[in-house]
């Protein structure tokens, strides 16, 4: 549905010139949610106003659903644009039209009659559940319905992606996910492919299919959202899987346990999909003369199986340990002893 | 009445009073228009805009910025040939049109700008995500989004070109200043000079009022 070929984008500046983008190359399937994750400054909305030509690349091929958005211009590109929605950060409504009339901006651009607008934007009301509040104006709304109403005006012209640019970002975090599961919904209903970038890896956790990594305008990493959580290559994909699975504290509560335990060993083990669901720990203590200590643990779902990590104290033979750590990794389960370095 | 404004005419007085309510009108109608597209041009081609253009932007903001800039009298008599040229004589309500909508129009334009800057540009590059025309643009976003601000601003406009009316009237514009300076002030009837001052503040209260009462009808931020 997307391909980007060797895509740079270099921003000209007073201060010499900025590359936001710099030779990326992905494919984005049909009906999947994409996620692209990145810090501040990283090139993320660069990158996703390359995909509805808000930004021209400076080298490379943007591939949207058929039309190479770097080459075509005017009435072709306005026509291309109308087949992508995209969501914003700030939601980006018109404070002066009310629900309704923002839900229908799009369809009057568009050149919708008035009659099939009127209808459409009933339907789209309903789709993003905004039933009863379609005569507000937009600053009598939430910021959660804020954005149900900027989801429903960027699908009002039945589109085949969705852009989101930090979509998420600027709500309370229950709100956030009411809005993710939202988009999970559409996307399933509607086969939509969604392309999303933010900075929170709960986001990614929470719904995308796939993510990549994006680090001073590179793709640093790239693949399955599982795959990444169980084994992150680079630093900064560390980083930002510890975001979900390790609470702050962790590493001092950790450390501080280390030096509490003289005997045994602390173990991470990291859980992913189905093995999370096995009742592993049982299994240790009736197999292996162990005593086992719970100290820390957290399992999150994601889009496709849940994932966990969970930190162990093990204490026993020498023997009974190693046995028990090579029977842990027969399970599908990573396995990391902590050391105090 | 007839004790307390021994010199007051009051057919002279209405027929001033719907000169200058006249003259107000007209120009402040053109100048509505002329400004929103001055304005318009002046944001458009300014930096990061569709139309960024450089030079016409210079050239724009120079040509606004020297109209706005010489005093009304002076550009009055500056007018005069022109004035002759399209509406054949200096005399008269319509003979002030030209001179007052030239020096609003520069002076509303600015207003304008600034109003349409004061838009977020998100919600212009949500409309450009959309595959929004530069006219749908316009219509749809520029101008309802920055609608209280134009409103406000062409009161502002409206009440000083009652001032600029009583100004023409100095020179033979006739209307309510005219009054004022040739039947009050030359001939030292004070009453009539009273009379025209009232009726003045009367129109610039109406104006002000209608003015703040559709800037807060229209505003839902
Ligand atoms: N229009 C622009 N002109 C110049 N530099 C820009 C422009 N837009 C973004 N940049 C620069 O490009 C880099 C990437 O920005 P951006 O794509 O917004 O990153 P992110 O969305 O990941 O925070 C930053 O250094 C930013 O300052
Ligand atoms: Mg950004």
């Amino acid at each position: 549905m997307i391909t980007l070929e060797h895509v740079t984008k270099v921003y000209p500046s007073n201060r010499g010139e900025v590359t936001a983008v710099n030779d990326v190359s992905l494919h984005i399937q049909e009906g999947e949610i994409f996620g692209i994750i990145g810090y501040s400054g990283a090139g993320k909305s660069s990158l996703i106003r390359l995909l509805n030509g808000l930004e021209k690349p400076t080298k490379g091929n943007v591939i949207v659903a058929g039309r190479n958005i770097a080459n075509i211009k005017g009435k072709e590109l306005r026509q291309a644009r109308q087949e992508i929605g995209m969501i914003f950060q700030h939601f980006n409504l018109l404070w002066s039209r009310t629900v309704r009339e923002n839900i229908a901006f799009p369809l009057e651009i568009a050149g919708v009659p008035k009659e099939e607008r009127l209808k459409r934007v009933d339907e789209l009301i309903q789709l993003v559940g905004l039933e009863g509040r379609e005569h507000a104006y937009p600053s009598q709304l939430s910021g959660g319905q804020k954005q149900r109403v900027g989801i429903a005006r960027a699908l009002a012209n039945n589109p085949k992606v969705l852009l989101c640019d930090e979509a998420t970002s600027a709500l309370d975090p229950q709100t956030t996910d009411s809005i993710l599961d939202l988009l999970v919904d559409i996307n399933k209903r509607l086969g939509l492919t969604i392309v999303l970038i933010t900075h929170e890896m709960h986001v990614i956790r929470k719904i995308c299919d796939r993510v990549a990594v994006m680090e001073n305008g590179k793709i640093v990493e790239e693949g399955e959202v599982l795959h990444v959580f169980r084994q992150p290559q680079q630093t900064i994909t560390k980083r930002f899987v510890q975001q979900i699975t390790e609470p702050e504290e962790t590493k001092e509560t950790i450390a501080h346990l280390l030096q509490q335990y003289s005997t045994g060993k602390v173990v991470q083990l990291t859980f992913v999909g189905e093995a999370a669901e096995q009742p592993l720990m049982t299994k240790l203590i009736r197999q292996f003369q162990l005593n086992i200590n719970i100290l820390q643990g957290k399992i999150s779902q994601t889009h496709h199986g849940s994932y966990g990590v969970l930190f162990i104290h093990m204490d026993g033979s020498d023997e009974d340990i190693e046995r028990a750590l090579a029977f842990i990794r027969q399970q599908q389960v990573e396995v990391e002893v902590v050391t105090n370095e | 009445m007839n004790n307390l404004f021994p010199n007051v005419q009051w057919e002279t007085i209405w027929a001033a009073t719907s000169e200058t309510l006249y003259m107000t009108g007209v120009a402040v109608a053109a100048t509505f228009v002329l400004g929103l597209i001055l304005g318009l041009l002046l944001f458009l081609t300014s930096k990061g805009n569709i139309w960024e253009n450089k030079i016409a932007n210079t050239v724009i903001s120079a040509f606004v910025n020297i109209f706005r800039s010489i005093p009304f009298i002076i550009l009055i008599i500056l007018l005069i040939p022109f004035t002759k040229l399209i509406v054949g004589t200096i005399l008269g309500a319509n003979a002030a049109l030209p001179a007052l909508i030239i020096g609003a129009a520069p002076f509303y334009a600015r207003m304008v700008e600034i109003a349409l800057r004061e838009i977020d540009k998100g919600v212009i590059e949500a409309a450009k995500a959309m595959g929004a025309t530069t006219a749908q643009i316009i219509w749809k976003v520029l101008i309802p989004e920055s609608l209280p601000a134009l409103i406000s601003g062409i009161t502002v406009t409206a009440i000083a070109l009652v001032g600029y009316t009583a100004m023409a009237g100095v020179v033979g514009a006739g209307g309510l200043g005219n009054l004022a300076y040739l039947e009050g002030f030359q001939r030292n009837h004070n009453d009539v000079t009273f009379v025209a001052t009232v009726l003045i503040l009367v129109i610039v209260f109406i104006i002000q009022f209608i003015g703040d009462f559709v800037t807060s009808k229209i505003d839902k931020r």
